[in-house]
């Protein structure tokens, strides 16, 4: 099956394109979408095993030979990566079912994040930087009508900004590729790879690689693009909230650290420095926001812009730890954001408010939600064995090898300030006395539950089992460190 | 506002169906020569856009009950499926393939599996142009 590394790109394809043939069907679109999703996962970690058995899976569509068609690479990292964002996917849907409200799901909801994910786990596979851009497109697109859908004033008012940004970005992104292009006269990533090594440093390959960082940047939400994104994400239901904040900013995590380890290698004095000093400004506003608001939403989406911060020092410093650690973190960042967002979708429903000043003392009724939230909120902060410990734990370590002492020191204190934001939540929110009404039913409750128990479950299970991780991110690590490892299996019987 | 559209109206029932076969010769003359199904695609929608200006949505509607949505789905699903024909055959996705067959009529032609991926191409265009353009004429 050489066409495995597609799968969990094609199968949400096909199931979308048939969820629009019955858009009023409910029922059946549920199902559909969840079988169209198990069967992906299915396949992703089929997609996993043979990565890790095989090594890197390369495949150059239509039978051309590498580097003139579009080649897909499915290394560890994008598998794992793949993986998650299924995964992720799963749990949305589910938690959907009683969530998002029947008009919404009438309106081509899931299709959307079908076609999302499509788009997703495309930019995580490909090969070559234009289809990436393609791939970009295709999940952007979905976007907007998942961030639109419903039409409520301030979702209107969010996606024309949503919309302004992404738009300067993709042709921004078209622009840089083009300069690109102009240089090394070739798409295929793992291509541009070698003839960037031959060029060696050079004033041009270094503008283009900080012309890509703000491409991905604005995407991801590093300092100082991220300015579009607390609103921006704050606007859709909490579902959408959660898949947006999971794995859109990723996606330009995932760019910008595909790119800064397989294309600008030549010149890291000045643009990995460049990264480095960005992703700790990233994670000093991201904490301010993380602490001025009191508003949940605000709170979770200025940790997801802490976390790009943190994940990208770690990629900045290019050692074997830091590397680890940064893969790490993103996956386990993956899973958490989603389940966080998806618990404090619990809290906003049973409240009927985001602000923290009007809940409270939600733990006598509610004492399940309370104690998986404070699990789920000491694995964001890094608190062994949960899961955001390793990877930080390897980000500092690698810093302190890079001698980036103070650097270092700084994203350890900065896990107190995660671990104050979210226990604010809390505090206000399950502590004291009972404030306000109770809005759903006891059934509701559960079903809303049910999803969010599972992922939190989950990340629990990704820290402590870090242990048998090592070797699915050794590879990751050993991929992203060594490019001559990709482009062999790109160019296999090529050259 | 019902202003007289003869001389369009007139027109436009002829000249529809000369877009109409001039988009199904631009969607073959593809391939080897400038063309293609998203072209073809274009040309056709315009045809119909023709038709919504000279007569009104509703007619058109009334003419043409086709359900745009739906179309841009098996457009979806054709492409796709000719796509992953190569699956089967355990060779690149894409990969695409053809032949010479003897046609009634047509004598010897040129199959080629690229036509069918063409053909999904094609109504997707359709699908879409329309869809859009009926949700902003709709809007009044």
């Amino acid at each position: 099956m050489i066409n495995l590394l597609l799968f969990p790109v094609l199968i949400p394809f096909l199931f979308a394109a048939v969820l629009l043939l019955f858009p009023k069907k409910v029922k059946a679109q549920r199902i559909v979408t969840m079988i169209g999703l198990l069967f992906a996962l299915a396949s992703s970690f089929v997609l996993l095993y043979k990565v890790k058995v095989d090594g890197v899976q390369a495949l150059t569509l239509g039978s051309w030979a590498p580097p003139f068609g579009i080649t897909m690479v499915s290394d560890m990292f994008s598998a794992m990566l793949v993986t998650s964002s299924l995964l992720i996917a799963f749990f949305v849907v589910w938690y959907s079912f009683s969530s998002i409200g029947e008009a919404r799901e009438k309106a081509f909801y899931y299709p959307a994040i079908l076609f999302m994910l499509t788009g997703v786990n495309g930019a995580f596979t490909t090969g070559d930087i234009f289809n990436m851009f393609v791939f970009f497109e295709v999940l952007l697109m979905s976007s907007y009508v998942l961030i639109v859908l419903g039409g409520e004033k301030v979702q209107l008012k969010e996606s024309i900004k949503y919309i302004i940004v992404n738009i300067v970005s993709s042709s921004l992104f078209v622009i840089t590729v083009g300069y690109l292009y102009s240089v090394v006269g070739t798409l295929n990533m793992a291509d541009i790879s070698v003839k960037l090594a031959e060029i060696g440093p050079s004033g041009i390959v270094t503008v283009i690689a900080v012309l890509f960082l703000i491409v991905f940047g604005i995407k991801g939400g590093i300092f100082p693009l991220f300015f579009w994104l607390p609103g921006s994400y704050a606007a859709p239901p909490i579902p959408v909230i959660a898949l947006f904040g999971a794995l859109l900013t990723k996606v330009g995590v995932y760019a910008i650290m595909r790119t800064y380890t397989l294309f600008f290698t030549t010149d890291v004095g000045y643009t990995h420095t460049l990264l480095m000093i960005l992703s700790i400004l990233t994670i000093v506003v991201g904490c301010i926001g993380a602490l001025a608001y009191f508003d949940v939403k605000q709170i979770i989406i200025y940790n997801i812009v802490i976390a790009v911060g943190v994940i990208l020092f770690g990629a900045s410093v290019m050692n074997e730890s830091g590397m680890m650690g940064s893969v790490f973190y993103l996956i386990h960042d993956i899973l958490i954001k989603g389940a966080l967002f998806l618990l404090i979708g619990i809290i906003i429903k049973i409240t009927g408010t985001s602000d923290l000043r009007k809940m409270g003392g939600l733990m006598k009724r509610y004492p399940m939600l309370g104690w998986v939230y404070l699990v789920v909120a000491f694995g964001l902060a890094g608190i062994p064995p949960l899961s955001g410990f390793i990877g930080k734990l390897l980000i500092v370590q690698g810093g302190f090898e890079g001698d980036l002492l103070w650097q270092s020191i700084f994203i350890l204190a900065s896990s107190l300030i995660v671990l104050l934001s979210v226990i604010r939540i809390f505090i206000y929110a399950f502590w004291g006395e009972e404030k306000g009404e109770h809005l759903i039913s006891d059934k509701k409750y559960r079903h809303l539950l049910a999803p969010a128990i599972t992922l939190a479950t989950i990340t629990v299970l990704y820290g402590v089992g870090a242990e048998y991780l090592v070797p699915f991110m050794g590879d990751a690590t050993n991929v992203l460190l060594d490019p001559s490892l990709y482009i062999d299996a790109v160019f296999e019987g090529v050259k | 506002m019902k202003t007289n559209d003869l001389i369009i109206q007139t027109t436009t029932k002829l000249v529809f169906f000369i877009i109409f076969l001039f988009s199904i010769h631009i969607f073959f003359a593809g391939h080897y020569t400038p063309g293609g199904g998203f072209v073809g695609g274009l040309v056709m929608s315009s045809g119909i856009v023709l038709l919504m200006l000279a007569f009104d949505l509703k007619t058109v509607q009334d003419m043409l009950p086709i359900n745009y949505t739906l179309i841009t789905a098996i457009g979806l699903l054709i492409a796709l499926f000719t796509a992953a024909g190569s699956i089967f055959f355990n060779v690149p996705f894409f990969t695409h393939v053809y032949d010479y067959f003897n046609l009634p009529l047509l004598g010897e032609t040129s199959i080629h599996t690229a036509m069918f991926f063409d053909t999904g191409v094609y109504l997707v265009v359709v699908g879409v142009t329309m869809n859009i353009i009926q949700m902003i004429g709709g809007d009044e």
